[in-house]
C-alpha cells in the first residue's frame, strides 16, 4: 500500500520566521501544465509593512558585520542550496537537465557574489587626492532597505537579484514571482538554515500588483528593484511613487540570467561615503 | 567700538561690464527669449543689475535641439580634444577670476573674501580636473570605451551659481555629452559670463546652451523628451518632484538636495579649532548651503564652555557690505528666502528654544539676517529638522557617542555631518555609524574636485565630482 | 587664581596632568584660521592707525655678538626718534652687558630697556647661572627681562623643572617684567605650544615671547595665533592679563598688520597696546615709518631717505 506523502505548507519569510499572512489568505499555484501544486501565502501590505520592519531591524547587525563574515554567509548559502540540489531542481518543474543546470547557475552566482564581499569596496572606492593637507577617502555603503521585485525565473532569477542586494550589507523585502513562488520558499529555508541573520531576507508570496505599490511607496525603504515588474504602467506607478522619498530605482529587465552579472545590480544599492581629516602633526 | 575699526576695503566693482540686458545662449549666440525678461537684483542693495530673458518652451526645444545637434561631433572628438577645451576654459576662468568673483558677490549677495578664495578657484579647479579624464575615461573601470548619455539637461540653485554650474558642466562635457544649462533665477549673471568664456575657448556652438527663467523654464529642461540625462542641485521637495517627472523615461538622474547635517563636538575636541568649524560650518555662505552644519550636537560636559566661546567669536563676524574684503556676512540672496529665515527662526522661538544673535548692525536696504544661535533645542523643533538655508545654528547636546549618532542621523537627510574629537578610533567609529554621504572629521566645508560629493535618504542620489562623479554622464 | 590653579605645580605629575588635559590644537585648523585673518584688507585710515601702533608696539632689537657700545646707542636714539611725527618705540633689547649703555642712551624717553637672559639663546646652562644673569641685567637697568625656557626640559617632559626655573627667574627680576621665550620652532607642535604657554602662565610669566630670532621657524602667525588664545584662556581662568610678544621674522608693515588683526580678533581690545602685546623686530621699524610715509605724501617711500642704525 503507498504512503500518503506529508505535505509542506508554503508560508512567508519574515524576520527569519514562518509565518503565515496575517490575512489568512492564500492563492494555488499550479505547474506549467495546471496540475495544483500547493496553495501559496497570498501575503498583504500588512505583511510587506512587517517584512519592512524585519529588514530594517536587520539592517545595522548586517551591514555592520564584516565583509569577511558576510562572504563566509553568502557561501554557506551556496552550500546549503548544493545540498538541496535534486529538491529545488524537482520544484523547478523543467525538463530534468534543464533544471539541474539552473539550480546549479544559480549555485555558482551565489559563489561568485560572495566573494565580491571583501573585494567590492577595493574596486568602487576611492582615495582622493585633494589639494590640500587631508586625508580622504571615499567608500561604499550599502544603501539600506531595498524593496525586490523578484523576475519570473524563481531560482537562478531570485537568487540574481537578492544575492547582489545582500553581499554589500543591505536588507531586503522581496515579492516573490507570483506564478512560480514555491521555489522561493524553499530558497528561504535554506536561509535559514545558513547563518542569515533573521530579517536580512524576507520573502513575500502574492500578488506583484498588490504589493510592489505598498513597498514603493514606503518611507521606510531606501530602494526599489523592480526586475520583475512586466506591467509598464505598475513600473511607472511604482517609480513615480518612489520619488517620494528619493527612493533609488532599478527599473525593470529581461529574464535572461545567463550573462555575465556585471556590478550594476550592487552599484545600484551602494552609497558613496566620503570622509575628510587634516593631516597634521 | 572696538580700537582697531577696518576702515572700508571694497573691491573695485570697475572690473565687471554688466550689460543692461540678457539674452539666452543657444547653439554658441546670445539670443532673445520668448517669454517676459525678469529682473536680476544685487540683493545687498535691492538694486536691479540687469534684465534677464525668460525661455519658454520652445526656446528650450530649441536649446535641447542645438545640444543634440552638437553631440555627434562633440562625443565623436577624442577626447584629448575635449579635454584642451576644458582647459581652455578653466584657463579663462582664472585669467578672468577677478571679474568673475566680483559678478558672483554682486548678484548673489556673498562675500567677495568666498567668492574670490574659494567658489572662483574651485569653479577653475574643477574644469582642469575633469578636462583631465576626458581622454582617461577607458581607465577609468567601466569598460574599454565607455559612452557619453547624450544631452545633458542641468539645473542648478542660486547659492553657488558658478561652483554648481562647473559642478555640471565640466564632467558633462569630459565625457562627451552636451548640455543645456539652467541658473537659478535670482543668479543668472556669472552663468552667463561663462557662456561668453565659451566663446572666447572657441568652444564648438551648441555644446554648452544656458537657458534662463525660473521653475517653469527648468521643468521644461527636465522634461524634454530629447534630454538623456538630468542633473539637478536643489531642494529635496523639487527634487522629488524631478523625479516624480523623470520616473519611468529612462533618463539617468542624479539629484543633490537638501540637508540637515549634525555638527558633532565631544568634549574632547581641539576647542578652539571645533568653534572656527562650527561658525564655517554654519555661516559660511550666510549658511546657504545645503551641507551646512545647521545642528551642532555638543557633548553636554563642555555645553557652557563651547557655548561661551561660540559667542564671543560670533561677536567678530563682520556682517555688511558683500564686496568689501573684510566681509565675513554677505546679504540673503532673496526677499523670498530671508522671509522663509524668519519664519523657520520664528517657530524656533515660539516651540521654545532660545534665540541669540551678537549685537549686529544690519544694513537698510537689501536682504540681512545676522548670525543667530538657537540653545535648547530639541530634535521635535522645527529648526532642528527643517533645512533652514541661511545663518541660523540649532545646538542641541548628548550624553554619548551612540546618542550623538542616534540623534545625528534621525533625519530624513544624509548629505553631511562633522565630527570633532581628538581621539582617532571614536572618529573612524563616528564616521562609520553616520548615515551622511560626506564626513568632516575635525574640519568642516570642504570641497575639491577630487572628492565626491552627494547624499545618503532625502539629501538624493549619485555623486558629484572624483571619479565616481564620471559615472553620472557615462552610460553604465 | 582658583585653587585647582594655584595646585597643578604641586608636582611634576599634576603639572603634567594639567598640560595634557589642556584642548589639542588642529595644526591644518590653526593655520587656516590664521591664514584666513591674514585676508584681511586694512586701509586707509586704519592701515595708519595700525602703523602707529605697531610703532609703538616694537622692541628694537639687535642681539649678535659684534654688538658693541656704538651699535646699541644709535639704536636707542632711533628708538626715542624713530622719525618725523612717528611714536616712540615699546623697547630696546639688548644682551645683559650692553643693558647699562641702553639705559644711559634711554633715560627719559619712556622708552624700556629689555635684555635677554638665562643663557640666551639655548638656555643651556644651570639655574644658578640664570639667576644671576638676570639679577645682573636689572641691576644694569632692565625694565624686562625676555629668558628663555628650557626646552631640553620640556621635550624630556620634565615640566616641573622648567616651571621651577621661570619661577626662581621670576623672583630674581623683582620689579622688572619677566617675557619667557618658548622658541616654538623647537617645540615643534602646536599641541606644545599650548603647554608651553600655560607653563610659562602658571609660572609668573608677564609675557610669553614665541622666539629667540635665532631658530626657524620664528613668529609664525598660527603659533601667534595660539598664544593669544592661550592669554584669553588664562585671563578668563584667573582674571591675571599676560602679555604676547611674537619676535623674529616680522620684517614688513603687512606681516605687523597681519599681527594685529590677530590680536584684534583673537584677544581682543584689552591687548591692543604695547603693555600686552610687542613686536621683536630690527629691520621691520623702517618698513613701518617708509609705510607711513607712503600714506602721509601718497608717493611710495624709498630706502635712502630712512636711517639705518
Amino acid at each position: 500500500m503507498s504512503r500518503l506523502a506529508v505535505r509542506k505548507t508554503y508560508k512567508l519569510f519574515i524576520g527569519g520566521a514562518f509565518p503565515r499572512s496575517e490575512s489568512g489568505r492564500s492563492y494555488p499555484v499550479t505547474s506549467p501544465k495546471g496540475d495544483f501544486l500547493a496553495n501559496a501565502s497570498r501575503a498583504s501590505r500588512k505583511d510587506a509593512r512587517d517584512a519592512v520592519s524585519a529588514a530594517r531591524k536587520a539592517f545595522p547587525g548586517w551591514s555592520g558585520a564584516t565583509a569577511y563574515n558576510r562572504g563566509q554567509i553568502l557561501y554557506r548559502i551556496a552550500e546549503m542550496l548544493e545540498g538541496r540540489r535534486a529538491q529545488f531542481a524537482d520544484e523547478l518543474g523543467l525538463g530534468k537537465k534543464a533544471a539541474l543546470e539552473s539550480v546549479d547557475a544559480a549555485i555558482d552566482r551565489l559563489v561568485w557574489y560572495a566573494g565580491w564581499s571583501d573585494k567590492i569596496t577595493s574596486v568602487r572606492g576611492t582615495a582622493n587626492p585633494v589639494a590640500g593637507p587631508y586625508f580622504n577617502l571615499s567608500t561604499p555603503e550599502p544603501t539600506g532597505v531595498v524593496a525586490v521585485v523578484a523576475p519570473a525565473d524563481p531560482l537562478l532569477g531570485l537568487v540574481s537579484v537578492v544575492a547582489p542586494v545582500i553581499v554589500t550589507g543591505n536588507a531586503c523585502v522581496v515579492v516573490a514571482a507570483e506564478r512560480t513562488p514555491l521555489p522561493a520558499i524553499t530558497l528561504a529555508e535554506v536561509l535559514a538554515t545558513s547563518d542569515l541573520p533573521g530579517g536580512v531576507v524576507n520573502i513575500l508570496t502574492g500578488h506583484q500588483a498588490e504589493l510592489a505599490p505598498w513597498l514603493a511607496a514606503h518611507m521606510d525603504v531606501n530602494a526599489l528593484d523592480l526586475t520583475g515588474v512586466t506591467d509598464a504602467d505598475l513600473a511607472l506607478r511604482c517609480e513615480q511613487d518612489a520619488a517620494e522619498n528619493l527612493k533609488r530605482v532599478l527599473g525593470p529587465a529581461g529574464d535572461d540570467w545567463s550573462g555575465d552579472p556585471g556590478l550594476g545590480r550592487m552599484t545600484a544599492f551602494l552609497e558613496t561615503k566620503t570622509v575628510w581629516h587634516p593631516m597634521g602633526v | 567700538m572696538s580700537m582697531f575699526e577696518y576702515a572700508p576695503a571694497p573691491e573695485s566693482r570697475d572690473v565687471v561690464d554688466i550689460k543692461p540686458s540678457y539674452g539666452l545662449f543657444i547653439g554658441g549666440e546670445f539670443t532673445d527669449g520668448s517669454g517676459p525678461s525678469f529682473k536680476t537684483v544685487n540683493p545687498a542693495t535691492e538694486e536691479t543689475l540687469a534684465e534677464v530673458a525668460t525661455a519658454s518652451s520652445d526656446d528650450v526645444d530649441r536649446a535641447v535641439q542645438a545640444a543634440r545637434k552638437a553631440f555627434d561631433a562633440w562625443s565623436g572628438l577624442p577626447g584629448s580634444e575635449r579635454a584642451k577645451y576644458l582647459f581652455r576654459i578653466a584657463r579663462i576662468i582664472q585669467e578672468r577670476a577677478r571679474e568673475l568673483a566680483v559678478l558672483e558677490s554682486l548678484d548673489n549677495g556673498k562675500p567677495i573674501r568666498e567668492s574670490r578664495d574659494v567658489d572662483v578657484p574651485l569653479v577653475a579647479a574643477h574644469f582642469f580636473y575633469y578636462a583631465g579624464w576626458a581622454d582617461k575615461l577607458s581607465h577609468a573601470g567601466f569598460g574599454p570605451d565607455p559612452r557619453p548619455l547624450g544631452v545633458a539637461g542641468q539645473v542648478i540653485p542660486w547659492n553657488f551659481p558658478l561652483l554648481m554650474l562647473a559642478w555640471k558642466i565640466a564632467p558633462a562635457l569630459a565625457c562627451g555629452n552636451t548640455v543645456v544649462l539652467k541658473p537659478a533665477e535670482t543668479t543668472p549673471l556669472t552663468a552667463l559670463l561663462i557662456a561668453e568664456i565659451c566663446q572666447q575657448a572657441e568652444l564648438p556652438p551648441g555644446v554648452v546652451n544656458i537657458v534662463t527663467g525660473a521653475g517653469e523654464t527648468g521643468a521644461a529642461v527636465v522634461a524634454h523628451p530629447d534630454v538623456n540625462k538630468v542633473a539637478f542641485t536643489g531642494s529635496t521637495d523639487v527634487g522629488r518632484l524631478i523625479a516624480r517627472t523623470v520616473a519611468g523615461s529612462g533618463k539617468k538622474l542624479t539629484l543633490e538636495l537638501g540637508g540637515k547635517a549634525a555638527n558633532i563636538v565631544f568634549e574632547d575636541a581641539a576647542l578652539d579649532q571645533a568653534v572656527e568649524g562650527i561658525v564655517n560650518g554654519i555661516f559660511f555662505n550666510q549658511g546657504h548651503v545645503c551641507c551646512a552644519g545647521s545642528r551642532l550636537l555638543v557633548q553636554e560636559s563642555i555645553q557652557e564652555e563651547l557655548l561661551a566661546a561660540l559667542k564671543r567669536r560670533l561677536a567678530t563676524l563682520r556682517l555688511g557690505d558683500p564686496l568689501d574684503k573684510n566681509t565675513d556676512i554677505g546679504a540673503i540672496n532673496s526677499a523670498e528666502q530671508l522671509a522663509k529665515i524668519r519664519q523657520l527662526s520664528e517657530a524656533g522661538e515660539s516651540e521654545g528654544a532660545e534665540r541669540w544673535s551678537p549685537a549686529c548692525e544690519l544694513p537698510g536696504r537689501g536682504y540681512w539676517f545676522p548670525p543667530t544661535l538657537f540653545t535648547g533645542v530639541a530634535q521635535s523643533h522645527r529648526i532642528a529638522r527643517e533645512e533652514i538655508f541661511g545663518p541660523v545654528l540649532s545646538i542641541l547636546t548628548f550624553r554619548t557617542p551612540a546618542e550623538a549618532v542616534e540623534k545625528a542621523n534621525n533625519t530624513p537627510y544624509g548629505l553631511s555631518a562633522g565630527i570633532w574629537t581628538e581621539k582617532g578610533s571614536r572618529i573612524l567609529w563616528m564616521a562609520d555609524k553616520l548615515r551622511a554621504g560626506v564626513v568632516w572629521a575635525n574640519t568642516f566645508n570642504r570641497f575639491d574636485p577630487a572628492s565626491p560629493f552627494g547624499g545618503y535618504k532625502e539629501s538624493g542620489y549619485g555623486r558629484e565630482g572624483g571619479l565616481r562623479g564620471l559615472e553620472a554622464y557615462l552610460d553604465v | 587664581m582658583t585653587t585647582s590653579l594655584a595646585d597643578v605645580a604641586s608636582s611634576g605629575a599634576t603639572l603634567r596632568a594639567f598640560l595634557h588635559g589642556l584642548p589639542g590644537v588642529d595644526r591644518v585648523g590653526a593655520d587656516q584660521r590664521a591664514a584666513m585673518l591674514g585676508t584681511r584688507s586694512i586701509k586707509t585710515t586704519a592701515k595708519a592707525q595700525a602703523i602707529d601702533l605697531a610703532i609703538s608696539m616694537v622692541d628694537l632689537t639687535t642681539l649678535e655678538g659684534a654688538d658693541t657700545p656704538g651699535k646699541v646707542r644709535a639704536l636707542c636714539a632711533k628708538a626715542r626718534h624713530p622719525g618725523e611725527g612717528a611714536p616712540r618705540v615699546a623697547a630696546v633689547c639688548v644682551y645683559p652687558d650692553l643693558v647699562h649703555v641702553a639705559a644711559g642712551a634711554l633715560a627719559g624717553s619712556g622708552v624700556k630697556v629689555a635684555s635677554v637672559a638665562t643663557a640666551f639663546p639655548s638656555g643651556r646652562s644651570s639655574l644658578e647661572v640664570k639667576v644671576s644673569e638676570t639679577k645682573l641685567a636689572v641691576a644694569a637697568g632692565a625694565d624686562e627681562i625676555d629668558m628663555v625656557i628650557d626646552r631640553g626640559a620640556f621635550l624630556a617632559g620634565d615640566h616641573l623643572k622648567v616651571y621651577e626655573e621661570i619661577a626662581a627667574v621670576k623672583a630674581a627680576c623683582g620689579d622688572a617684567h619677566l617675557k619667557v621665550i618658548l622658541e616654538t620652532g623647537e617645540l615643534a607642535t602646536y599641541d606644545n605650544v599650548r603647554r608651553a604657554s600655560w607653563l610659562a602662565m602658571l609660572a609668573g610669566g608677564d609675557f610669553i615671547k614665541t622666539s629667540t630670532g635665532k631658530v626657524s621657524p620664528a613668529a609664525t602667525l598660527p603659533v601667534t595665533l595660539i598664544m593669544l588664545e592661550a592669554v584669553r584662556d588664562f585671563r578668563d581662568a584667573t582674571g591675571r592679563q599676560v602679555g604676547v610678544k611674537p619676535a623674529g621674522g616680522i620684517r614688513t608693515t603687512k606681516d605687523a598688520i597681519k599681527n594685529l588683526v590677530l590680536v584684534n580678533e583673537t584677544a581682543g581690545d584689552d591687548w591692543l597696546s604695547p603693555d600686552w602685546f610687542r613686536l621683536g623686530a630690527s629691520s621691520l621699524l623702517n618698513d613701518l615709518l617708509m609705510q607711513r610715509q607712503k600714506l602721509a605724501t601718497g608717493r611710495y617711500a624709498g630706502p635712502d631717505y630712512f636711517t639705518l642704525d
